[in-house]
């Protein structure tokens, strides 16, 4: 039982990582219908920023307002790339098939991988400690600080995300635009302005998983984000893609399922539980958990 | 019987251009093995990007883990003449050694491509029941999962790779497969499922209402793209005689992706035109090796912003040369009755 509950907690906090990636996916298939290939990209991006800032940090000690900072700017730097990305790549092909917007979105994730190696070198690095860390002996189940960070930051995005959405102009704004982009901008909405806003919420979410992950499992590499960003789709498809509270149930599902197969089977299938998740999810209840099933209309 | 000649012309030309370049037809000449290598490596990435093509730009499915469904027709085929290959060659002892090796190639190719198409079928059936962009993720991990199972499975040599296959594939092979994969392609775009085909591409839900098995026929063009991958795949492993896993990585599909869009997606002479492009920049760029993969990745994005349909487009090649077929590709058929 301890062994199970030690694995539950240990598949919440990785669960937390997937659910703040699987939100900026689902807000952008929300408003673009577009499977933003790049945005496991951006999350690598914001554990390297992350690496970078603490590096300059350095010297002084690990500090609780050192962290914060770190994670603030990490967002902040990917919010801008989120909206540097929408401006210049899918813009422009907005209005295309949806064919020529998806081979953009893998154009760009390329490119950012492949940059990524140039600059930061292809070898993994070694994310240094930003807190002061302790573990907490609960029941015979060993809570780490960094889990516990990684969950309880991860939920206050989350809330701050959910009440945004809901009970604001903006929120109200980006619902709109979601159910229909047409009639959104009919409505004197700045559909464009929104869209960008929707990139940078998501992309900062990334940035703050990334730096997230960082703490818990200090070594990033250029190509962690595939994986990562694979994952996190998976859950937003098993939450139902384009709902906010879905990323976050898919993302808890996603993590705990891939650690208990971890604990009780074989590490070697780690990687092939969120697949084998999407199929199953695909055959059974495409619309996922909390979507609803639209019907394709002309 | 026109066919037949063709097929034939084929065959007699692929076996002089072989003699030719291996310095068998004139003496005191043949080409570099190194650009022989480059030579086979390129009819290789034909066989695979007008397979894809078939999927992403006639059908358009998008599948991103082309190199996946090679990897499984490389190990299925090497396994195959490696366990097998004795009995299989012993069992035909009255023929000649040449006949002998030709047939055993095309007994794994046809293993190979089996297992491959099986395997399409399985990511097939789930993603293509729905509309939209599901395949390109499940590919893509689909990709990733094979490459590790097949890392973790022993008897193909996991992580230290597999080799000691027989070289049975030549340019000769490879390129006659190249031939064959072209002409099974033109015939299908060209014949009423084809068309079926196009039709899903243009509008899904049209040609649902006009009475189209949308899932039935992206399933089974699916299919036929992935066994064509799995032939390239066992022709891999077998011209170069060793295999590793890393060998078939996402990247891998990426390029071949690359090509097709490059070439122009619906287009087969344009993914032929893509193959070679690629293999002739990425060869002429061996200097800039670290930003080859940076300039298609941005190629990439500027084709779609500029030219979304690739050099190409829907277009062949020779439709650029004769009048009568540039005027019918520019207007639309007429419907009469």
């Amino acid at each position: 039982m301890t062994t199970f509950l030690q694995q539950l907690v240990n598949g919440l906090s990785l669960g937390s990582i997937y659910a703040l990636i699987a939100l900026g996916y689902t807000m952008v298939y929300g408003v673009l219908r577009l499977i933003n290939f790049a945005h496991g990209d951006v999350y690598m991006l914001g554990a390297y920023t992350g690496y970078y800032l603490s590096r300059k940090l350095k010297g002084s000690e690990p500090s609780l307002s050192g962290a914060l900072v770190v994670m603030l700017g990490a967002m902040l730097v990917c919010a801008i790339v989120g909206v540097v990305i929408e401006r210049f790549a899918y813009r422009p092909v907005r209005r295309a098939a949806r064919l020529t917007l998806l081979i953009t979105a893998i154009g760009v994730s390329l490119f950012i991988e492949n940059g990524a190696q140039l600059v930061f070198g292809p070898d993994p690095k070694f994310f240094p400690s930003l807190a002061p860390r302790a573990d907490f002996l609960v029941g015979g189940v060993r809570l780490t600080s960094e889990q516990l960070t990684v969950i309880a930051v991860s939920f206050i995005l989350m809330i701050l995300l959910r009440l945004f959405i809901l009970k604001t102009r903006t929120g109200k704004a980006m619902r709109a635009v979601s159910f229909n982009l047409d009639a959104a901008k009919l409505m004197g909405i700045s559909t464009d302005g929104i869209i960008a806003i929707t990139f940078a919420l998501g992309s900062a979410l990334a940035a703050a998983a990334g730096v997230l992950i960082g703490m818990q499992i200090p070594k990033i590499d250029p190509l962690m984000g595939i994986l990562y960003g694979l994952k996190a789709f998976v859950a937003a498809v098993l939450g139902g893609i384009g709902n906010v509270p879905g990323a976050v149930l898919g993302g808890l599902l996603i993590g705990t399922s891939e650690v208990m197969v971890v604990g009780y089977l074989s590490s070697t299938y780690r990687d092939a539980i969120a697949f084998g998740i999407l199929i199953l999810v695909l055959l059974l209840r495409p619309q996922g958990i909390l979507g609803r099933a639209q019907k394709e209309k002309v | 019987m026109k066919a037949l000649v063709r097929a034939v012309v084929v065959v007699v030309v692929l076996v002089l251009l072989n003699a030719l370049f291996t310095g068998g037809l004139i003496p005191d000449f043949s080409i570099s093995p190194y650009f022989l290598q480059i030579l086979s490596l390129a009819g290789i990435n034909i066989i695979l990007a007008v397979s894809l093509n078939l999927i992403n730009g006639f059908t358009g499915q998008f599948s991103i883990g082309h190199a996946g469904f090679m990897a499984i027709g490389a190990y299925v085929s090497s396994f195959m003449s490696i366990t097998f290959g004795d009995r299989i060659r012993a069992s035909m002892a009255f023929a000649p050694e040449s006949v002998r090796n030709s047939a055993l190639l095309l007994v794994v190719l046809a293993a190979g491509a089996a297992c491959a198409s099986i395997a399409g079928f399985l990511v097939g059936v789930p993603s293509l029941r729905l509309r939209g962009d599901y395949l390109a993720i499940v590919t893509l991990g689909f990709g990733e999962i094979i490459r590790v199972f097949i890392l973790n499975i022993d008897a193909v040599g996991g992580a230290r790779g597999l080799g000691g296959m027989p070289r049975l594939a030549n340019f000769f092979w490879i390129y006659l497969f190249a031939a064959a994969t072209i002409a099974v392609v033109t015939r299908i775009v060209n014949s009423s499922f084809g068309r079926t085909l196009i039709a899903i591409r243009e509008d899904e839900i049209a040609a649902e209402a006009m009475g189209v098995n949308t899932t039935r026929h992206k399933v089974i063009s699916f299919v036929v793209s992935s066994a064509m991958a799995g032939v390239a795949g066992g022709l891999f492993a077998h011209y170069l005689m060793y295999i590793h896993t890393n060998s078939f990585t996402f990247i891998r599909s990426f390029e071949i992706i690359i090509m097709i869009v490059i070439g122009g997606l619906g287009s087969i002479t344009g993914s032929v035109l893509g193959a070679v492009l690629y293999i002739t920049l990425t060869e002429g760029l061996r200097g800039f090796a670290q930003y080859r993969m940076l300039l298609f990745s941005l190629l990439l994005i500027v084709i779609m912003i500029v030219r979304p349909g690739g050099i190409l487009g829907h277009r062949e090649l020779r439709d650029f040369f004769s009048r009568r077929r540039r005027v019918a590709a520019a207007t639309p058929p007429v419907v009469s009755g």
